[in-house]
């Protein structure tokens, strides 16, 4: 390795600048597992078990790594609500997934690679079901990849190349506040020195938002209505006649697409950045695959690429993991001892909902407070066990709860970007809590006791 | 310890030409002899040989993974059932990485080299990698559209160029210098590509020759173990063998491995027609002791095709009309990913099917040619015992050439090559070949001091049945599949280099390093201790060029 790493510290993974005569300690290109940006360029100055001071952080990295705190009020694990060993509690939760029949494992998207590989080498031994918290968000990006493929690019090409940036239902400045600064709308970039000047940056969503005001273009799409105005678009790029009629009912004019289509054609290298306003609005998965054909159709006339703009720190993560591991990037289901996906059967909304998940294991999510009432309703039936940092809806009710260490503060781990770019994001803080490779680990070699399978050695 | 007795030998590094001795293993190695009493492994009718050598291949990475994404179609194709000892996975053309890792083994292949691996994503790779059990790996680290090789050959600064990449090999876990379309990538983050050798890149104006005569060199003095290992530019276009000999050319006597050579050995009609241009490459390969290629052999059938060579994958697309991936990556290259089914009937398909044969028949030196498929490009490397029965038998394939499309015949010299490769040259060709080639000595072969990593066949005249069925597999002294399944699940190893350079490198990258790319410098290296668990060095040798 280059001296530059082997200086590293090897407990934190951050390369460390100056120690200030206190017990303070200043880190250098900290990494934030907080979204899917992962920012790696932060400053994070650590006293004691707290983390006092962020420099370059955005509001939500600032606020999540300076509020955070490892609550040692909170036990290692609880069993009906009652402290337990965390021994203990990885008995009773194995016997409960062992036992089961159909056995769910949900969450995910906000640890490391290296705990996603055990959670999904769990579902594969216990013959259940792993999910992800992508059924809920960009689960129908996927599924138009699977569809028609997906030209795409790192957030790099965006930062040298993009002259023109069109974000689709997303609104960066509230769900990714320094994506506009580092990669679209003024950085300067190897073919674009000029920075903002150099730069065209279009927002398409059902309404006005705090990103939409930092737009040079801004196009107001009545809500429902985006497959619509792609569809007019692929036909526009093609050279073919789109009658005002047509769109009439899309809020946008003939002007307006016309100009766009003019915009994208002639940019030098062109980036559609998609969030869930498009991938969870009517039509859901048909919308990022005709806005991936639309990509396709514009690189007959110059370069173009398309990004879906991943929510959580390691979103991504948990899919590729599914995906090198079983073929498919979430709901995956072990029944017949093989992987198999098909969305609306193997995802958890619809497993919870049809009553069919019978036991559930959420790890570093918390679907009682965000999945739909019947969903939740069924959650509160099954025997639930949560692994979760902090208290949380899901471990308030849950028959099985562990503390855990958290992703990139207290517990050391792969997390992937937004554009699948893996960094190993640190542990800046000592944790009373095991992390959740350790409790899966845990888990596994129980149920293989309890299934009298023998041990890997 | 295990002694294997009564085998038919064939070991060609150590000259053994179908001898029955025994072979003797304790402590994962190859030893001259083992106490008596020790455990017999009874191979009477059966055929020992090295453990397969695949020298290229992509299994793991985001390429691939894109690749699996893409097709849950295809995943239904082929799945595999979990065991009390294995896990499952989905398998037809993009294996998930546990089958991929025992469908090697249950072919008797213990090493497998990853042919493409994208330097700002190799944390991805290694992860993959570690969850492919079994067989030993090792990484090629894309280098021919690199920001900073293109820009110190640019400016002439050769000692900063071999400097770099010793730092990237450093920095990825890698192994291989691998060159894909060399500057013609570049020229596709603009939607272009280059056509011929001299053509220049865009970031910087330096031709696929400049890169490789400078790479080939970087190669030989930081002592890498393999040479340079190039996909050429205008792969898949008609006449594209003639930039192939120009690449050989290029590179003078200093070694090179040309990969896939199927698809970069086509000529042309005077229309611009496909023709096979197999007889003349091989001419210059034979000729040329520093050269040496591997198949990229096609197997009829659905695959699904993935290259960094992002241009040639949208070309592709355009022919197809199917699915496409494409990746602009960062300061580096890029990929494309692209469904395809080569059908007997159809012109080009039948004849790519015999350029690769022929190349292999017509290469005299068989230690200078290996089996590939480049998979899963040209098929997956599950036809690798398909595509042994064809070079050992006139007959097969005398009976397939009848069933493809007419060209197939009069375009290629296919049907008038008499050779058949002996058992003896199918273990160069799958083992003992790509071994040397790779530089690693401790594979490929049977004598004492290499790894016990050892394929036993049952013996059968039906090449295909044989290769298909091994009756044992031992890596590293462990039996690992017997009696048609996994009987032992273990990790292997990732094999890697550290080249060394000059740590004042850093100043001459870090600036631009932290402007143009959107990853610190400081976070870049790979954490081998986390990324690489099973890891072994293998050693450089540096040898000056005049």
């Amino acid at each position: 390795m280059s001296t530059d790493s082997q200086t590293n510290d090897s407990h934190t993974g951050a390369s460390q600048a100056v120690a200030p005569p206190t017990n303070a300690q200043t880190f250098e290109n900290v990494i934030c597992a907080f979204c899917g940006c992962v920012c790696d360029d932060l400053s994070v100055t650590v006293e004691g078990d707290r983390i006092t001071k962020t420099a370059r952080a955005c509001v939500l990295g600032k606020a999540w790594l300076e509020g955070h705190t490892e609550e040692s009020d909170r036990a290692a694990a609880y069993v009906d609500g009652q402290p337990a060993s965390v021994e203990k509690a990885v008995e009773v939760a194995s016997d409960i997934l062992a036992k089961a029949r159909y056995p769910l494992i949900y969450g995910l998207s906000s640890t490391y690679c290296e705990a996603q590989r055990k959670a999904v080498a769990l579902a594969d031994l216990l013959h259940g079901n792993v999910d992800c918290c992508t059924s809920v968000c960009h689960g129908p990006s996927g599924m138009a990849l699977q569809s028609v493929g997906e030209p795409t690019c790192t957030l790099g090409e965006v930062k040298n190349r993009a002259d023109l940036t069109i974000y689709w239902g997303s609104n960066p400045m509230e769900s990714h506040p320094r994506h506009l600064s580092r990669y679209t709308s003024s950085p300067k970039g190897l073919f674009r020195p000029g920075g903002k000047k150099d730069r065209t940056m279009v927002m398409v969503d059902v309404r006005p938002t705090p990103s939409s005001k930092q737009a040079n273009i801004f196009l107001q799409v009545k809500p429902g209505k985006d497959f619509e105005v792609i569809w007019a678009l692929r036909a526009l790029v093609q050279g073919r006649t789109v009658r005002e009629s047509a769109i009439a009912e899309t809020g946008l004019t003939l002007e307006q697409l016309e100009d766009l289509t003019e915009r994208m054609k002639s940019c030098e290298y062109g980036v559609f950045l998609i969030g869930q306003g498009l991938t969870q609005s009517n039509g859901k998965h048909m919308n990022p695959a005709a806005l991936f054909l639309l990509v396709r159709d514009l690189n007959a006339h110059t370069k173009f690429a398309v990004m879906p703009m991943r929510g959580h720190g390691n979103v991504n993560g948990i899919d590729s993991v599914m995906a090198w591991q079983t073929g498919f990037p979430f709901g995956v289901n072990f029944s017949l001892g093989y992987p198999r996906f098909n969305p609306g059967e193997f995802t958890s909304v619809d497993l919870l909902c049809r009553h069919e998940a019978d036991a559930c294991l959420v790890v570093a999510a918390d679907p009682i407070a965000s999945f739909p009432r019947l969903a939740i309703e069924r959650l509160k039936q099954i025997p639930l066990i949560a692994m979760d940092a902090h208290e949380s809806e899901t471990t308030k009710v849950a028959k099985v709860a562990f503390t855990t260490a958290t992703t990139g503060i207290s517990a050391a781990g792969t997390v992937y970007r937004m554009d699948g770019v893996p960094l190993r994001a640190p542990k800046l803080l000592p944790s009373p809590y095991p992390n959740d490779e350790e409790i899966l680990t845990q888990m596994l070699d129980r149920v293989k006791q309890l299934k009298n399978i023998p041990q890997a050695n | 310890m295990l002694r294997i007795v009564n085998g038919e030998v064939y070991d060609p590094l150590n000259g053994i030409d179908g001898v029955v001795q025994d072979i003797c293993v304790a402590d994962g190695k190859i030893v001259a002899q083992v106490d008596p009493g020790t455990e017999i492994l009874d191979a009477s009718g059966m055929i020992v040989m090295p453990g397969g050598v695949e020298i290229h291949a992509h299994v793991a990475g985001p390429k691939v993974n894109s690749g699996r994404r893409m097709r849950p179609e295809d995943h239904r194709k082929g799945f595999v059932r979990s065991t009390p000892i294995t896990r499952s996975g989905t398998g037809n053309s993009v294996p998930s990485t546990f089958t991929t890792g025992y469908q090697y083994t249950g072919l008797g292949y213990t090493t497998v080299m990853e042919a493409a691996a994208p330097p700002l994503e190799a944390r991805h790779v290694h992860e993959e990698l570690d969850d492919i059990p079994i067989v030993d790996k090792a990484v090629y680290v894309m280098m021919g559209n690199n920001y900073f090789v293109m820009k110190f050959i640019h400016e002439g600064e050769f000692s900063k160029l071999k400097d770099y990449v010793a730092w990237l090999l450093e920095s990825t876990g890698g192994y291989v210098m691998k060159l894909i379309n060399p500057a013609g990538v570049d020229r596709w983050k603009w939607g272009k590509n280059v056509h011929t050798i001299d053509d220049p890149a865009d970031t910087f104006p330096v031709s696929p020759s400049q890169i490789v005569k400078n790479l080939s060199r970087v190669q030989q003095e930081l002592g890498i173990p393999h040479p340079i290992h190039v996909h050429c530019n205008n792969l898949g276009n008609p006449g594209n063998a003639e930039v192939t000999r120009q690449t050989m050319e290029a590179v003078g006597d200093l070694p090179i491995h040309i990969t896939h050579i199927q698809f970069n050995g086509f000529a042309k009609s005077p229309k611009n027609d496909f023709r096979s241009g197999a007889t003349e490459l091989a001419a210059y390969v034979n000729k040329h002791e520093n050269v040496t290629v591997d198949m990229g052999q096609i197997a009829f059938g659905s695959t699904t095709t993935m290259t960094a060579d992002g241009p040639w994958q949208y070309q592709l697309q355009k022919m197809t009309n199917d699915k496409w991936v494409n990746v602009d990556l960062e300061m580096e290259g890029g990929s494309g990913i692209v469904p395809y089914t080569y059908r007997k009937r159809n012109e080009v398909n039948a004849l790519q099917w015999t350029v690769g044969l022929e190349f292999a028949l017509l290469m005299e030196d068989p230690w200078r040619v290996f089996l590939s498929t480049d998979h899963p490009n040209g098929g997956t490397f599950r036809s690798y015992p398909d595509i042994i029965k064809l070079l050992m038998s006139r007959d097969y394939r005398a009976e397939i050439l009848d069933q493809l499309h007419s060209r197939a015949r009069t375009y290629s010299t296919l049907k008038e090559i008499d050779r058949e490769y002996s058992l003896y040259e199918v273990a160069i060709l799958t083992r003992a070949g790509p071994a040397k080639a790779l530089g690693l000595k401790d594979k490929g072969h049977l004598g004492p001091g290499a790894d016990a990593d050892i394929a036993i066949y049952p013996k059968n005249s039906d090449a295909k049945e044989m290769f298909s069925n091994p009756s044992y597999v031992i890596k590293g002294g462990d039996i690992v599949f017997a009696g048609g399944v996994i009987v032992k699940d273990k990790p292997g190893r990732t094999l890697y280099v550290t080249p060394g350079y000059d740590k004042q490198l850093k100043a001459a990258i870090h600036e631009e390093f932290e402007q143009y790319y959107t990853v610190c410098f400081d976070n870049y290296p790979v954490q081998v201790d986390h990324y690489m668990p099973h890891r072994q060095l293998i050693p450089c040798t540096p040898r000056s060029v005049k």
